[in-house]
């Protein structure tokens, strides 16, 4: 067993909402200068544990030790003097400051007359950045960075702080796999250092190749805490959903038959230049590619949501132009797009509201909305996602993540759209949640539809599609077919 | 179990209603002070007073859905009044001609104000609040300061007369103007893509609403809500005041605030605005019938104002935190 020292001890810590129980009795130790995963479905608890962890929430019963010693949080800043950080997943960064003084943000370093200064706050804060052996300017704006790099900023201000314990909240959601050796890279350095870290993810394959210890969370129940060399990804999947799961990639069967779209020459000034792609009848296609190689901005210059400068684009053989998004969604083109809340819902309707949005004239009669007909079609919605929501009333704001995720898939399937592309569908769900839009993605193929799926996760671009594009700085870098798929192949198209 | 499901039905009605509470609280606190308040002459002349407002209330209510706040509406008022009461005294229109060229006039203007906010992208705030200077200034600009008078007798009937001697017009014309309303937003197509634009932009633009022809819309209709207010308001007051609806615009704010609509955009009910606005009437000729300075009244009017928005936000954090 571990013998180093218990840097955290949680004792029994339980979180009532008004009529949910978030957490209950959860107990577990962490061993300084490990990397220990807690992983756990969405809703399992893991937000609810990180915000008592950190002052955001109070526990309403039970209490953890920090450094062996027993401490009281009361507020976010609490926890970061004491040696607590978090990096969270939506990056907490004021995007038109620089560097170092994000890192140094609200604790200025000051000089003579408590006047800024600025020269000693810049150099502190170039050796934080160069400790990690990162080349990053502590001068620049914060809103240059990449994704990466604002991860990296966050890392150097919870280590400005001392920080002994870093928590990273789904570091790897928005990162391309350059980035995560990086991001790997400095945990093995901050573990080097001393520095425990706590890691949630949702994938897998990183908790094996980074972590030493992992927790499982299930309906805020502490389920197992155990060396990561003791299972196998199997059985970490089924303690976290609780019930053997089938097969990851549920992969049917579907004949492909004709092209249902083609691009040809797509550009869009200074984004996409010459994106040629064609996707047939009950066939998944792939795309993949680095943030920012253009995937996104394909789709939404397909969906009219964009404006492209040139470029043909064909329906089941046909050349057609769409004047709006609305237009595209008459011609059979649905878009999922990759960011749920910010574009997929609108987070104050009720999932009912949300459900019926793209085609109202589904539940209109006479040309006016039809409360019943509009009931109808959430609730067989609901039934057939199994979205768990109390009622089809409720707003989706209050839903969790992945079943926010199927309100969005809910509203798209209500227009039964002939080709849908879906933007990154998976990301920051859970295991089970992505399993079942898999199934739906395969049965849609199954029916004839033609689906595109963008993603960064190349094994579910390997498990379930039938060929996969790479693009690369704004256009089509190369082409795979199935038995020509590997994680390697698509890297080689994906970098230049 | 069944009794726990009743309560839960009265509490979401409350919640929808909250504005109920301040309300019977202000009658029975007014009962108590102003002696004149309870009695029948007294609530006609409140119900005539907040109908206009409340008329108005119903532009700003389609503003905030779609996600703004439209400054102009009380200046719009003041113009339209001027063009309407001009048109027939000095320019020798019929007064349902005047009452087109008003309505033009506040289109115009709203029109002018949805293109710039979609086309040109400017912040709604800017060029609202630009309008409303605009408005204002033209309002003196146009009558040279002095009020229009001596208007045909024809049209006393819209803001003084009564239905069968019971019913106040304007109050009749408020009460359609919130059937219509309400219809508009809770059974067509277009009052769903108003919330939805307000709601969220991007997700509505992508569900393929036409957010900017939405937004349009709902400035044309400050415009039109603008132009009968100012038809009413000319009558009532017999004469055309280049001042006539200033303020106006923040009382309508305050009366969808209070009534429940968010000003995040998105949400709200158009019963809940006329309730708002009987909140404003009543807080307002309480005030007055206790004799209370006409500028401290602009002073409780903020405070309310403040209060209601502190206790949506309030009301919206708390939801939000415990899910």
């Amino acid at each position: 067993m571990d013998n180093r020292e218990v840097i955290l001890d949680i004792q029994g810590l339980t979180k009532e909402f008004p009529g949910v129980k978030a957490l209950s009795e959860v107990s577990f130790q962490v061993h300084r200068g490990s990397v220990h995963a807690l992983v756990g479905e969405n809703g399992a608890g893991k937000s609810t544990l990180i915000k008592i962890l950190t002052g955001v929430y109070q526990a309403t019963a039970g209490s953890f030790t920090f450094k062996g010693q027993p401490v009281k949080v009361e507020k976010p800043l609490d926890a970061q003097c004491l040696g607590l950080s978090v990096v969270h997943q939506e990056l907490k960064l004021v995007e038109t400051l620089s560097v170092a003084e994000n890192i140094f943000l609200g604790r200025p370093q000051s000089g003579r007359g408590g006047l800024v200064d600025w020269r000693r706050m810049r150099d502190e804060a170039q050796k934080l950045v160069d400790e990690l052996h990162i080349q990053l300017n502590v001068g620049r704006e914060v809103s240059r960075l990449s994704i990466a790099q604002k991860q990296i900023v966050e890392i150097c201000k919870a280590l400005s702080f001392n920080a002994e314990l870093i928590i990273m909240d789904e570091p790897s959601a928005t990162l391309t796999d350059n980035e995560l050796n990086c991001l790997f890279d400095i945990i093995d350095h901050l573990k080097r250092k001393g520095i425990t870290v706590i890691y949630i993810s949702h994938r897998m394959e990183e908790i094996f190749r980074i972590a030493d210890t992992v927790t499982v969370l299930r309906d805020g129940m502490h389920i197992a805490t155990l060396p990561v060399e003791q299972v196998n990804r199997q059985q970490l999947i089924s303690l976290m959903v609780g019930r053997e799961l089938g097969n990851e990639y549920p992969k049917l069967p579907a004949e492909i038959t004709d092209v249902a779209l083609e691009v040809r020459n797509l550009n869009r000034a200074g984004v996409l230049h010459d994106v040629n792609l064609n996707v047939r009848h009950g066939e998944i296609l792939g795309i993949a590619g680095l943030v920012g190689a253009g995937r996104t901005e394909t789709a939404r210059a397909i969906f009219a949501a964009d404006r492209m400068t040139s470029g043909q684009i064909f329906i089941n053989g046909r050349e057609v132009r769409f004047s709006s998004v609305r237009d595209a969604i008459h011609h059979g083109i649905a878009l999922i797009p990759e960011d749920r809340k910010q574009q997929g819902l609108v987070l104050g309707m009720s999932v009912k509201h949300n459900t019926s949005m793209v085609n109202l004239d589904n539940v209109c009669e006479h040309r006016l909305l039809n409360e019943k007909r509009e009931r109808e079609l959430a609730r067989s919605m609901i039934d057939m996602l199994d979205i768990s929501t109390p009622t089809e009333e409720k707003e989706v704001r209050l839903l969790s993540g992945g079943n926010q995720q199927k309100v969005v898939l809910a509203k798209w399937l209500a227009v039964d759209s002939e080709i849908m592309i879906f933007d990154e569908p998976t990301r920051g769900i859970d295991v089970g949640a992505k399993a079942e839009i898999y199934k739906l993605m395969c049965q849609m193929a199954q029916r004839g539809k033609a689906v595109i799926m963008i993603s960064s996760d190349m094994p579910e671009l390997i498990g379930i599609c039938d060929r996969i594009y790479a693009m690369r700085e704004g256009t089509v870098s190369g082409e795979l077919t199935r038995e020509n798929f590997s994680q390697e192949a698509i890297m080689e198209l994906a970098v230049s | 179990m069944n009794s726990g499901g009743k309560r839960f039905e009265i509490l979401k009605v409350l919640g929808d209603y909250v504005i109920l509470l301040p309300i019977a609280l202000l009658i029975v606190v007014w009962t108590i002070f102003a002696p004149n308040f309870l009695t029948y002459n007294n609530f006609m002349n409140v119900l005539r007073q907040v109908s206009m407002v409340a008329i108005l209330a119903a532009g700003q209510y389609f503003m905030i859905c779609t996600g703004f706040i439209d400054f102009a509406l009380g200046a719009l008022v003041g113009l339209c009044g001027i063009i309407f009461a001009k048109g027939m005294v000095d320019w020798g229109l019929p007064p349902v001609i005047a009452a087109l060229a008003a309505l033009a006039v506040g289109l115009l203007c709203e029109l002018i104000d949805g293109t710039l906010v979609t086309k040109f992208h400017l912040p709604a705030f800017v060029a609202t609040l630009g309008m409303m200077y605009i408005g204002r200034g033209m309002c003196y600009v146009i009558t040279n300061s002095y009020p229009v008078s001596k208007l045909p007798a024809s049209i006393g009937w819209i803001g003084r007369g009564y239905i069968a001697n019971v019913l106040p017009w304007p109050v009749a014309i408020m009460i359609i103007v919130y059937v219509v309303v309400s219809f508009i937003s809770k059974r067509t197509k277009f009052g769903r893509f108003v919330y939805a634009t307000g709601g969220n932009r991007e997700a509505a633009h992508l569900s393929g609403i036409n957010v900017d022809l939405i937004t349009q819309c709902s400035f044309l209709l400050g415009g039109f809500f603008s132009t009968l207010t100012a038809i009413i308001l000319v009558s009532r007051l017999n004469s055309g005041q280049p001042s006539a609806g200033t303020g106006y615009e923040f009382q309508a704010v305050i009366a969808c605030v209070m009534g429940g609509v968010s000003l995040s955009g998105g949400k709200g009910k158009a019963l809940g605005v006329i309730l708002g606005a009987i909140f404003v009437g009543l807080l307002t000729n309480g005030m007055t019938l206790i004799a209370v300075d006409s500028n401290w009244q602009q002073v409780v009017q903020g405070v309310v104002l403040i209060l209601a928005i502190t206790f949506d936000v309030y009301k919206q954090r708390r939801q939000a935190e415990s899910r």
